[in-house]
């Protein structure tokens, strides 16, 4: 069975429908791009045939392409991968300008069989690429259908003629937040934005389509006439000049010069746009194979791709039957609760939100109304859905209505005793099989845990906050959690359309294990003299979303005064109090964060945040001479890597998988580099070890080598190499 | 190595660079042909009087293509056994055709030169020839592109000069330009812009405000804001450069930074041989030449290394140069040079500068070295030093001395 086939009507009309056997929506594959060119030359062969439409045999397109066939390409060449993604390359440029040339002569543009592409829905990646390839594109009006190129959200960029027949179809500025930022359409949006040509009734697609092949259209691509002009002007026009200048500032700004395939992208831009387009194809060519032999871009696919839907399909499940949550009890209606009560309920799942007080139960449950509201002004939702959605939340004081909650998640104050108290009051109420899930971000599981009657149905799971945006939840296993208790909440995660990692039960699991060293690297820099700017800017030249003096006001200095206090006081002489001098100053001048307008920063009076608060500056003086750069992104990643390495050895992580994908989406661990264990395999363990060796030497034990990896550097091994990246990936 | 030295130099007054100013009907090639022609008379340069006429402009585009300088050559009395070289070092360019023919000397390669150059600000648009620099993503992002008016609000910000610094150095530029034309100061190099008819088209420097003060100057707008800190939003690409600034401080505006003027310049240079086959006399030796490269997104740095390097390769120090010309791109470059040698205003810029009269990129290095010799014969001093700051980042320095 192929994944093209084609038939040709009466009328002259030959439709070639993409339809992969097995798929819920079609992927391109190598063996589907054979069958798509031998089909293309069939069809312009065959004098029987007038035109031709590529449309889909399912209500979408295409999601994209496999992302093997980067992997094949690169294998092909032998021992030279650049060259056999080259070849490969211009060898997909061959079958899509084949479609576009469609047969017209050379010089004339002459003759040919038009093409049309009918698209039934969403088009993504490749499955717009061949589109664009067409002499025209109609879409099916289909509201939820997405149409765009996201290749850039991946780390790559579109590397099958996308780049370069969307900027010449729409103009550098036009087209740059489709290709630079990966901004999808419905059919109608994206007609606007120039992307599709014509959008019809989903039951007149086709016939809409055949009428024009059939209407003997004008099929020459403007780029193939002579006189063509790029809309928008071409680089060294007066005003492509301007687009140019201000796109590179942009793109080095917004991508903080650490994600390649941005800049590849506006280099292919520039350079395609001065040259004939088939010398631009090969231009794009050599550009998007740069992309993809930059171990950044193959990090990302990695992790942000690949790794990221293993985990959200289940790859740490635990063999145990279907757990889907039918009625989740939310217990404590705050601002995790109402969150876990808003995503559990757009999720279909109904939901019992308890609290002390009627009206912070309302509240809670409030949140989800304002949600939705904003949903409706946006035009994402509409007023019955709103219904539907709060007709699912139960908010209410009275825990006799956790009684049929398959399960609960506690989300009450960070308080053992409060916790305790309701675990008790709770597993008094609900059914022997009920799953009970503690939201905390700090408190150890295992100790929560004393407090079940049911210690193996007990377990962690951590949210982060704001719930609805924030990507990853951390489950947490304690010592006697059972499978059962996992598999619940690896399906309830993926119900919420949520990435789940799994860990076991150590001071402050993964996350916050990885983040507050960050932040204790940032303040204890800080303390020593180093220019507060530096610390900042490091970080985010890095590719940290926040630098650490900032991600403390987000979080709220009390909260961090609050947990150096704790870690103190279970951690007794071990603790290093060195940073803690920072936050206390700030928490004794009031400077609570962002939520008290005052922090590390200045805020203005609407909450804007202005400069560095001077009185840093005041307070640790800053020393005449600054370290370098790089030494000061060092150390910010290289304490919250080391965490995460100590974290496999001590077991809290079993996957590295979890670790780097739990990194980029739980902290936003700089993307780019595909999280802290592929950092690390891009630096090199030999390196890496030494580095630490370095770092030791001048800042302290912090920095000592794990063990683990001073093994690999001596035995020159990767992360990746010595765990693997499939099931067989466990690291512990 | 034969002693190179300056037996001419002369410029044209410099004109507004906009459709109102009064050079803006004549072409690159006529006011190029007129400084040449001048220079042929006042010297009687007659025959392959020189071996070559090297001539700098930034913008080589349009009129200004096509090598100018073999153009200008033609369009002028010059005899056509003269070839011409047009060059390009951005702002330093008029004095890179100097110290190219003070080195071809020095080398034996010909006995007499004429260097300098033109820019025709109003009538090929700075920016006009395109550059890779800013447009080619690869090479921009790499090297941290921002235009000159962010570099120069970044030494501003990297060296602490305030707003009412970089204004003062304004007023007192303007002042002085203003008492240099009412001394008469320029006299000697002036040659008046004529028509073919023999009428005068302009005599003077017409660019300069005079009565510019604290308070008008703070009544303008700093230029480089909203392209810092909104659209595209260079700041942020110069903070990665410069990763220990938490904001930059945009104090350059239209009054401070240099003006956009036209204007030409040239600059007869030979051996003392060439003199005694002339009957001239030389004024001045030119005793070293330098350049260098600095970062190119800072960019106007470039003054402070070359000079360290043209002191250490004559063997002297900076109290051995008694004036100093520091073209005024910018007022930030020159309070920085100021800054980094310890050097006081009074030595620098004597007569006013590129704030006050314009800045003819081409021409400018040429027009410096000039008002630096007129001014060590009205006061008679030995040595002086003219730099440049120039674009993508570097320098150029040129040292004098009369004889």
């Amino acid at each position: 069975m192929t994944d093209f086939t084609m038939k040709t009507d009466a009328d002259g009309v030959a439709v070639i429908t993409w339809d992969v056997v097995g798929k819920s929506m079609n992927v391109l594959s190598l063996e589907g791009w054979d069958d798509l060119d031998a089909l293309v030359d069939q069809a312009l062969a065959d004098d029987a045939v007038k035109g031709v439409i590529i449309t889909s045999g399912k209500d979408t397109f295409a999601g994209g392409m496999d992302l093997n066939i980067i992997a094949k390409m690169k294998a092909s060449a032998g021992d030279n991968p650049a060259k056999g993604l080259f070849d490969g390359l211009m060898k997909s440029h061959g079958i899509l300008r084949k479609i576009e040339r469609a047969g017209m002569e050379p010089k004339t543009n002459k003759g040919g069989k038009p093409i049309a592409a009918a698209l039934p829905g969403t088009a993504l990646g490749i499955g717009l690429e061949i589109p664009l390839a067409c002499h025209r594109i109609f879409a099916a009006d289909n509201p939820k259908a997405k149409i765009g190129l996201p290749e850039i959200m991946v780390g790559i960029f579109p590397g099958m003629g996308g780049t370069m027949r969307l900027t010449r179809k729409l103009g550098a500025m036009m087209a740059s937040p489709l290709l630079l930022e990966g901004k999808l359409n419905d059919p109608k949006k994206a007609k606007q934005a120039g992307v599709v040509d014509e959008v019809v009734a989903p039951e007149e697609l086709m016939a809409a389509a055949k009428a024009w092949v059939l209407s003997e259209p004008k099929m020459v691509k403007p780029w193939d006439e002579k006189g063509y002009k790029m809309p928008g002007g071409e680089p060294y026009h007066p005003a492509g000049f301007m687009t140019f200048v201000g796109a590179s500032a942009m793109v080095n700004s917004n991508t903080m010069g650490v994600y390649p395939a941005a800049k590849a992208l506006l280099s292919a831009v520039y350079e395609g746009a001065m040259v004939p387009f088939d010398v631009a194809l090969r231009i794009e060519a050599r550009w998007f194979t740069n992309v993809l032999m930059n171990p950044s871009s193959e990090a990302m696919i990695r992790s942000l791709f690949i790794n990221k839907e293993a985990l959200e399909k289940g790859a740490n499940r635990p063999d145990v039957a279907d757990e889907r949550v039918k009625r989740v009890g939310v217990l404590g209606a705050g601002m995790m609760g109402a969150g876990i009560s808003l995503v559990s309920a757009l999720a279909g799942i109904e939901v019992v939100l308890i609290d002390r007080e009627q009206a912070a139960a309302d509240k809670g449950k409030d949140y989800t109304s304002a949600y939705m509201d904003k949903g409706i002004a946006r035009k994402k939702a509409t007023p019955e859905k709103k219904d539907a959605v709060l007709s699912l939340i139960t908010a209410t004081t009275d825990l006799e209505a956790l009684k049929d909650c398959d399960l609960i998640v506690e989300a009450v104050f960070e308080d053992v005793g409060i916790k305790a108290e309701m675990t008790k009051k709770v597993e008094a109420i609900v059914g022997k099989d009920t799953i009970f899930a503690t939201n905390t971000s700090t408190l150890p599981i295992t100790e929560l845990a004393k407090a079940s009657v049911r210690p193996d149905q007990f377990i962690g799971i951590h949210f982060f906050s704001p719930v609805d945006k924030m990507a990853l939840v951390e489950i947490i296993r304690g010592e006697q959690t059972g499978d059962r208790a996992v598999a619940k909440s690896l399906d309830f995660v993926r119900q919420i359309r949520k990435t789940p990692i799994v860990v076991n039960d150590e001071r402050f699991f993964y996350a916050n294990r990885c983040i507050l060293p960050y932040i204790n690297e940032g303040l204890r820099m800080l303390k020593d003299g180093v220019e507060p700017a530096l610390i900042e800017n490091a970080a985010k030249l890095v590719g940290m979303p926040l630098g650490p003096l900032q991600l403390t006001d987000e979080t709220s200095i009390d909260l961090g005064v609050k947990i150096a206090k704790a870690t103190k006081a279970a951690m007794g002489a071990d603790y290093d109090d060195a940073a803690d001098e920072v936050i206390f100053h700030l928490a004794d001048e009031g400077r609570m964060g962002r939520k008290s307008n005052a922090g590390f920063y200045d805020y203005d009076e609407k909450g804007k945040r202005q400069n560095l608060w001077q009185g840093l500056r005041d307070k640790w003086s800053v020393a005449d001479e600054q370290p370098d750069l790089v030494d000061v992104q060092h150390r910010l990643l290289f304490a919250q890597v080391l965490e995460a390495v100590r974290a496999v050895e001590d077991g809290v992580l079993t996957d590295i998988r979890e670790g780097d994908v739990g990194a980029i989406l739980g902290w936003g661990f700089a993307p780019w580099s595909g999280g802290p264990f592929s950092w690390l395999d891009i630096l090199g363990a030999p390196y890496a070890a030494e580095r630490c060796d370095q770092l030791t030497a001048e800042f302290g034990d912090r920095f000592k080598c794990p063990d683990l990896l001073r093994e690999m550097a001596d035995a020159g091994q990767t992360f990746y190499g010595r765990f693997g990246t499939g099931s067989d990936s466990k690291a512990a | 190595m034969t002693d190179a030295y300056i037996y001419d130099a002369i410029r044209t007054p410099r004109g507004k660079g906009r459709a109102d100013g009064s050079l803006h009907e004549v072409t690159s090639v006529k006011l190029s042909a007129g400084v040449l022609n001048a220079l042929k008379d006042r010297n009687n340069l007659e025959g392959h009087a020189v071996e070559d006429v090297i001539w700098g402009n930034v913008t080589q585009v349009k009129e200004n293509g096509g090598c100018l300088a073999r153009t200008a050559v033609l369009a002028s009395n010059l005899d056509q056994s003269i070839p011409g070289l047009a060059i390009n070092r951005f702002c330093a360019s008029g004095m890179e055709a100097v110290n190219l023919a003070a080195n071809q000397i020095a080398g034996g390669a010909g006995d007499a030169y004429i260097a300098g150059g033109v820019e025709m600000m109003g009538r090929v648009a700075m920016g006009s020839d395109g550059a890779a620099i800013a447009v080619d993503p690869s090479v921009a992002m790499d090297t941290y592109f921002v235009p000159q008016g962010i570099s120069a609000d970044i030494i501003a910000t990297e060296y602490g000069f305030s707003r009412d610094d970089a204004d003062a150095l304004a007023v007192e530029s303007q002042k002085r330009a203003k008492a240099a034309w009412d001394d008469n100061r320029f006299a000697r190099s002036i040659v008046p812009v004529m028509d073919q008819n023999g009428l005068e088209i302009l005599a003077h420097d017409e660019f300069m405000r005079p009565g510019t003060d604290m308070q008008s100057l703070g009544a303008l707008k700093a230029s480089f804001k909203d392209m810092g800190e909104v659209m595209p939003g260079f700041d942020k690409v110069a903070m990665m450069k410069y990763p220990h600034l938490e904001r930059i401080n945009h104090i350059h505006h239209a009054g401070n930074s240099s003006g956009i003027v036209d204007g030409a310049a040239g600059v007869l240079i030979g051996s003392k041989e060439f003199g005694e086959k002339f009957g001239l006399k030389p004024r001045a030796r030119i005793r070293q030449t330098a350049k260098i490269g600095t970062d190119p997104t800072i960019m106007l740095t470039g003054p402070v290394p070359v000079t360290h390097k043209i002191l250490a390769d004559a063997g002297m120090t900076i109290s051995d140069i008694d004036l100093f010309e520091v073209n005024e791109a910018f007022a930030s470059v020159v309070l920085r040079f100021m800054q980094a040698f310890d050097v006081d205003h009074s030595k620098v810029n004597v007569n006013g500068g590129s704030i006050a009269m314009g800045h003819p990129l081409g021409a400018t290095g040429a027009i410096i070295i000039g008002t630096l010799l007129d001014e060590l014969e009205r006061s008679d001093k030995e040595v002086g030093l003219a730099t440049l700051c120039i674009a993508s980042g570097m320098g150029a320095a040129t040292i004098i001395e009369r004889v």
